[in-house]
């Protein structure tokens, strides 16, 4: 055990009530306000970016499109991209999870810079509010992924205004990476050694590292693309000797490693909550954390599988495509270690769990699709299909909205101190993964008959297909509803949670529920290996 | 419990309630600061991995264009702006060895100055000097004269250039706040670690001129055409 | 950043260093050494800057995270430049493809094999 003190129940004084008044909030420092402040304006962006799916997916029931113009269609999916990567997936996990569980986790008071931690909130809502100008004020139509010349030359809509406010949120993440990778570097309790810090810490960790490598790379890309869009000239112009294809060299350098920025909190969580509800040690502690950071590496080496078939020399495009075959070792490493932990694990279905469970299978599926778009054979009859769309929805949605979902209703109880109804969250997990399948299945199948992505009109033959991935759509929105309601309710009416409501082993189990703003009375002194459950305890190493 | 500062000791360590002492608050300071300029080795990285790239790929057209660069201001501001980093680091010297507000406050301001003059000899030299020209892309180009490919080098040179200038002006905004704070008596040979981490930038934009310098001004040589 | 305090005769061996480095690397690019002109400069550049980062930026007698730290942004950026030159500098190494040629006679017979 730690030597944190036992706080007596009904200690009423936390962080949530220890300062009243607006100000206290929009002024805090504290981190596990900032995650609270984060946690609200990401759910508002998953909403704006959910709408945009919500109308795509109704617009694509009909072959040549049931409710919008094309223009509009080609809005509708950049809007959707921008939002969700940029706004919801990057900062989701690592601002909310991460900004509330890194000290607590690590035994400290606080993050290393708590006012930067701020500051980079302030950083995110000035970008997301450019952004929401930009797509009221009329929208965005490049993708996300803003290839020139389109962007830079010809499109009519609000590339700079998206741009400017994607350049600024970048720096929100370069902040809180910079902040987590000095707190987990500089601020460990005695006696929390590398090797026993909970795997959490070691996917927060890797995942500031690439935030820190890779976020500055597509600033200056997007100011480039800016600059070339005011100039009317700039060094992607092919008509002064540069090249469009750079463009998609400088924007993918951070991109791809961004998409592990967006996989790699998840899997952290993963880590936590297979552990808890298998009541067993995490099988294969150091794999894990080294695949962590196996893949923060190999993530900045693949970038060009994203340009097998826009123009890359087939001489670089079998290197990026061995490398990309590489990279899927360290997450398939994951993998066997969490199926490893349930084998004659002592496993429970809480929420969480279903959660976690979820998230192996579905990110399995999305992991083994994207070795057929590594090979560049394959490739070159998926590249811009459905297929694509599938296998990066299998990864993000069925991978690292669901891991984050259950993270969230993992560490709710110690965030509010409530818990919430378990049987609502059950039924909300399981309308999720159905209606999640039932959307992003018949994509891959649509992809492999030869359906493009980003079109607003398809061949009348794949009707069956789309109006099944609609459907789905709507049953996922609901599943997404339903935790939104409850857990809002839960606030207020949900029964008072202790300390440990999951009997789970970790340092922000052992302080009171919500914690105090100061987390820890005493810091704590970490005399055992993380995950020691009874029954699998490993005796601690020097 | 975090140290307090000591209220009756002006000189004393002033540790922030998440560290525990100021050992843990300097190392984390120091690897802030250096971590932030890991981003910034990325940011202007991009700058200069495109313009290896496409000086590769034009090599001709990218000498041209440096050729129009005069290579007496990026070395006379190569010497200015090494001589800023000298005065830093005796600013920094001064605060850890206990030397007066006002030597701090002097070397500060040398710095202030030295990198006030880069800016002013870029400006009025070099950047109004290739607007009379005809050389600013986006503004007054001259395509027929020149070509496409000084073209595209003149967009990388005003770019990058530009970005430099941009992280100079931020650092003099930056030794203006530690000018007001040395004034202000919160620095003592305990405590200096604004000053510490502020040098870091400094330098670091001093080390980004010292790869632009040759890279634009000098790649090629200067041997075919005399130079100017 | 350390406590320590390096002696003020050091930081002005590096600052003249530095300064004569800079006069070597402009009159070097007034002679003609062809390919190494580039190499020359590089290479001066590159001492320059370890003379600021080891003792202007007190690396010389930090710890080593921070060591670390520094080369691994070097290194990414070298990932950045090396791989997207690969790209850049090998696309016109790819040989116009042949044109398609009619079967043989043999393959029809030969494919109810495959």
């Amino acid at each position: 055990m730690s030597t944190a003190p036992h706080v007596p129940p009904g200690s009423q004084v936390n962080y949530l009530n220890a300062t009243y008044g607006i100000k206290s909030w929009l002024l805090t420092t504290d981190h596990k306000r900032i995650a609270l402040l984060y946690l609200g304006s990401i759910t508002l962006m998953f909403f704006v970016g959910g709408a945009a799916a919500v109308l795509m997916r109704l617009h694509l029931i009909e072959p040549q499109g049931a409710l919008v113009q094309p223009e509009t269609y080609n809005k509708l999916f950049s809007i959707h991209g921008i939002v969700m990567v940029f706004f919801f997936l990057v900062p989701s996990i690592p601002a909310t999870l991460g900004n509330f569980l890194v000290p607590m986790m690590i035994g400290a008071r606080d993050l290393a810079f708590p006012r930067i931690n701020l500051l980079s909130w302030y950083i995110y809502i000035t970008g997301a509010l450019l952004v929401l100008y930009a797509i009221i004020t009329g929208g965005v139509d490049t993708g996300w992924t803003f290839y020139t010349p389109y962007s830079s030359t010809y499109a009519h809509t609000h590339v700079i205004a998206a741009a400017v406010g994607i350049f600024i949120t970048g720096f929100s993440s370069i902040l809180t990476g910079l902040n987590f990778i000095v707190t987990i570097h500089k601020m460990r309790a005695p006696g929390m050694t590398w090797f026993r810090m909970p795997l959490f810490l070691w996917a927060m960790y890797a995942t500031s590292v690439i935030f820190i490598l890779g976020t500055p790379v597509i600033a200056i890309t997007l100011f480039l693309l800016g600059l070339e869009r005011i100039f009317h000239v700039g060094i992607f112009d092919p008509a002064i000797g540069g090249d469009p294809l750079l463009f998609q060299h400088l924007f993918w350098f951070y991109s791809h490693p961004a998409v592990y920025i967006m996989i790699l909190p998840g899997m952290g969580v993963i880590s936590e909550l297979v552990t808890c509800f298998s009541r067993k040690r995490i099988f294969g502690y150091s794999f894990i954390a080294f695949s962590s950071m196996a893949i923060a590496v190999l993530s900045f080496l693949v970038w060009g599988h994203h340009m097998f078939v826009t123009g890359q020399s087939i001489y670089a495009g079998l290197i990026f495509s061995v490398l990309s075959f590489l990279v899927a070792i360290p997450s398939a490493v994951k993998v066997f270690n969490w199926t490893a932990t349930l084998y004659k694990g002592s496993i429970s279905y809480a929420a969480p769990m279903l959660y976690a469970l979820g998230f192996i299978g579905l990110f399995t599926m999305g992991g083994l699709t994207g070795l057929f778009l590594a090979s560049l054979a394959t490739d070159v009859h998926l590249n811009g299909t459905y297929f694509i769309v599938a296998h990066f929805h299998y990864i993000m949605v069925g991978g690292a909205v669901m891991a984050y979902l259950g993270g969230i209703h993992f560490w709710w109880p110690k965030i509010t101190g409530r818990l919430y109804p378990d049987l609502w969250a059950r039924i909300a997990a399981v309308i999720i993964f159905f209606g999640f399948n039932l959307t992003f299945f018949p994509q891959f199948m649509l992809g492999y008959l030869g359906m493009p992505r980003r079109y607003a009109v398809y061949p009348a033959e794949f009707q069956v297909l789309n109006v099944m991935s609609s459907a789905g759509a709507s049953i996922l929105g609901i599943g997404y509803l339903i935790p939104l309601i409850y857990l809002i309710w839960s606030m207020r009416y949900g029964p008072i949670a202790g300390p440990n409501p999951w009997g789970a082993k970790g340092l922000e189990w052992e302080t009171p529920s919500p914690p105090p703003t100061e987390n820890f009375e005493e810091i704590p002194v970490v005399t055992e290996e993380p995950y020691n459950y009874p029954g699998t305890e490993v005796p601690v190493r020097g | 419990m975090a140290a307090h500062s000591r209220l009756n000791d002006s000189h004393a360590a002033e540790v922030a309630h998440q560290f525990e002492d100021p050992e843990q608050q300097r190392e984390a300071d120091s690897l802030g600061m250096w971590t932030f300029l890991v981003t910034e080795i990325m940011f202007f990285g991009a700058l200069f991995a495109a313009y290896v790239i496409y000086r590769s790929l034009h090599p001709a057209a990218f000498e041209a264009g440096s050729h129009l660069l005069e290579v007496k201001f990026g070395a006379t501001n190569t010497a200015v702006l090494i001589g800023s980093s000298l005065t830093m680091v005796l600013a920094i010297y001064a605060a850890q060895t206990g030397k007066s507000k006002s030597t701090i406050i002097t070397f500060l301001v040398l710095t202030m100055l030295l990198g006030a003059a880069f800016i002013g000899i870029k400006l009025h030299f070099e950047w109004f000097h290739d607007y009379a020209e005809g050389l600013v892309p986006g503004l007054n180009f001259d395509l027929a004269k020149y070509g496409s490919g000084v073209e595209l080098f003149m967009v990388f040179y005003f770019f990058m250039t530009g970005l430099h200038a941009l992280h100079m002006v931020i650092g003099l905004g930056i030794l203006t706040v530690l000018v007001v704070m040395t004034a202000r008596g919160r620095f003592s040979p305990r405590y200096y670690a604004p000053l510490d981490i502020s040098g870091l930038y400094w330098h670091f934009v001093d080390i980004i001129w010292i790869f632009l310098f040759p890279l634009l001004y000098l790649i090629g040589g200067r041997y075919t055409h005399g130079g100017r | 950043m350390s406590e320590h305090v390096v002696p003020i005769k050091t930081y002005l061996a590096v600052f003249v260093a530095l300064i004569l480095l800079t006069a070597l690397t402009t009159g070097v690019a007034y002679i003609d050494l062809g390919p190494f002109n580039t190499v020359a400069a590089l290479a001066i550049a590159v001492t320059k800057m370890l003379l600021v980062v080891l003792f202007f930026m007190h690396v010389k007698y930090s710890s080593g995270v921070t060591k670390i730290v520094i080369v691994a942004g070097i290194f990414w950026l070298a990932i950045l430049i090396t791989l997207t030159m690969a790209d850049e500098m090998t696309r016109n190494w790819t040989p116009d493809p042949r044109p398609w040629s009619s079967p043989s006679l043999l393959l029809p017979f030969v494919s109810k094999f495959l």
